[in-house]
């Protein structure tokens, strides 16, 4: 890798030993991928991954306090993963036992350190954190040394930022040294896609299904979508931004996509149409048998699969002001139906703390309090380490989630019908 | 024996027994609970890894395509290293993925008393070749031989 000289003389220990350190790691993660240069990080904020103060996670706070204890931090402000604790979402006195006294001992000691670290503000823990709510959203080109892949690949995708699907530690020491190797996804031809994904179902696929089919298929390769807009638009208004949200997050998280374009959506995919298609690009077709075939064949890891749902979940990634809103009317409507006032299952919606602010202040919150679901800014997953609520039969319409944790996986339509008391 | 040539993401020399898995391997998933509650195997707690789940992973080869998942994948990798309760080493079927890169270099340049050999670039062959307990060394050349 060629470097500047100002480059080679932090990596020469001029600026100090634990600098030269941090720019060695970036170094060496740039050799892995025959990285030529750093480059300049251009995004006003960073957003890190790691945001939970877990026991077993000491070496991480050891490596952040030698940062500290160096004063080596980052210039750029930065939001960070969800909190992994909420007391707002029901947990039993064991289940509290585990988290408090064995899990996240180390919380406030961590929240401690990413203030001094930089944390942009004291509630900017969401994976969302491009939410206009949240403030965190980079403009189309602008280069960052983000971790959380959901918040990658959208960033990446749906605002045409350039990201590699960096790594907890390593997206905090880029903004330390303000440069991240030039590889992968920073480059055009990172950026090509190498599989043809035609959609071809009779119906709007669930997103977090069709990102799961697609992740799954591809892995760490850049799909173009064919066929979406169809069902989805032409616009990156609310409502798509918010399927992409959903769609991206399962196609990072069961497989390994950090980019995909969709024909007529994406900015590069409108900008630069087909000619995002590398040649020799592979093809996958989804159809509804396709997608009927991904759902079954997802394993159901409950003791008894036959047991009534005690928890459910949605929101992860967390949620958009707008999904809030349609959610309260989805629930009111399909109660109704029922003929039911509050919910059969036990609910969290989790959102960002600015995006939980926003809804707050609109009527559609007392109306979805009265429905009986409970709001959070926690991290689902995170709530699901503890081994007290893994045994527990707890149902999701998150793809990640379900590939994390014991959680069940059903479509937004099946939640509904299962936490209003309907038939499924 | 058989010997495969691959690509030194961080150097090493070791010898330990195969683990093989032809999917992806899901780190945070496979490795988090092993650590959160001190199993001292290290078993792979990944359920839809088939090949995987349940193996004890301390201590072995660990043959891959590549690993996938949450971004956490590197930092729990070096969490792994610093607790000494890492694979004895990582072999790649393909080309290293981000986080796998970032876990292996994080331990290497962070982790002082801990070696752990990553070699890429191996090909599928060496994937097809492989099966679980066969033994395995690394040379720092990058060479590794299957018995």
């Amino acid at each position: 890798m060629i470097l500047t000289k100002e480059q080679q003389a932090i990596l020469d220990g001029e600026k100090g030993e634990t600098l030269a350190k941090v720019m060695k790691t970036l170094v060496m993660y740039g050799d892995a991928f025959e990285a030529e240069k750093l480059v300049p990080i251009t995004s006003k904020y960073n957003h890190l991954v790691t945001s939970f103060g877990l026991k077993v996670m000491a070496p991480v706070y050891d490596l952040m306090q030698q940062l500290l204890d160096a004063g080596v931090c980052s210039e750029q402000k930065f939001s960070v993963d969800p909190r992994p604790l909420d007391k707002n979402v029901p947990a039993n006195i064991l289940q509290n036992l585990v988290f408090n006294k064995f899990m996240y001992t180390k919380q406030s000691f961590y929240e401690d350190q990413l203030g001094k670290l930089g944390l942009m503000d004291k509630n900017a823990f969401t994976c969302t954190c491009y939410m206009d709510e949240v403030g965190n959203k980079p403009q189309k080109g602008d280069v960052l040394s983000w971790a959380e892949s959901s918040a990658v690949v959208y960033a990446n995708s749906v605002l045409g930022a350039r990201c590699n699907r960096n790594s907890g530690i390593i997206d905090i020491m880029g903004s330390i040294v303000g440069y991240v190797p030039y590889f992968g996804l920073l480059t055009d031809e990172g950026r090509r896609a190498t599989w043809v994904v035609k959609v071809k179902t009779t119906k709007k696929p669930e997103a977090q299904l069709l990102g799961s089919a697609i992740g799954m298929k591809v892995m760490e390769d850049v799909p173009y979508v064919v066929g979406l807009d169809k069902w989805i638009g032409n616009e990156l208004n609310d409502s798509a931004c918010a399927y992409l949200k959903d769609f991206g997050a399962a196609t990072a998280s069961n497989g390994a996509v950090g980019l995909y374009h969709i024909a007529n959506l994406t900015p590069e995919a409108v900008e630069l149409g087909e000619s995002l298609i590398a040649e020799g690009a592979k093809e996958y077709i989804i159809d509804d048998a396709e997608l009927e075939r991904v759902q079954k064949n997802y394993p159901v890891i409950w003791k008894n699969p036959d047991a009534a749902p005690k928890l459910c979940f949605v929101g992860c990634p967390h949620l958009s002001l707008e999904q809030l809103k349609d959610w309260t009317l989805n629930l009111e409507s399909e109660l109704k139906k029922n003929g039911k006032n509050k919910v059969a299952v036990k609910t969290v919606f989790t959102a960002a703390p600015a995006v939980l602010e926003a809804f707050e202040k609109t009527e559609f919150a007392a109306r979805l309090k009265a429905t009986g679901v409970i709001t959070s800014y926690i991290c689902p997953l995170m709530y699901m380490n503890n081994p007290l609520c893994k045994k527990m039969p707890v149902i999701t319409s998150s793809n990640k989630l379900r590939t994390y944790t014991s959680s069940r996986y059903y479509t937004d339509a099946e939640i509904l019908t299962i936490i209003t008391g309907g038939k499924n | 024996m058989k010997k495969f040539q691959g690509r030194v993401v961080t150097p090493g020399e070791v010898t330990a027994e195969a683990v093989v898995t032809k999917e992806g391997f899901n780190t945070l998933a496979s490795l988090q609970m092993a650590l959160q509650f001190g199993d001292k195997e290290v078993k792979c707690g990944d359920q839809s890894n088939t090949e995987l789940y349940g193996k004890p992973l301390l201590g072995k080869a660990l043959c891959l395509p590549q690993t996938i998942g949450s971004t956490t994948g590197g930092l729990v990798l070096y969490c792994a290293c610093s607790m000494q309760k890492n694979p004895a080493c990582m072999l790649f079927a393909n080309h290293i993925d981000s986080l796998a890169a970032a876990g292996a270099v994080l331990a290497d340049v962070w982790v002082d008393g801990v070696t752990m050999p990553v070699v890429d670039s191996l090909g599928d062959e060496f994937l097809n070749y492989v099966k679980d307990g066969m033994k395995i060394t690394v040379k720092p050349d990058g060479v590794v031989e299957v018995e």
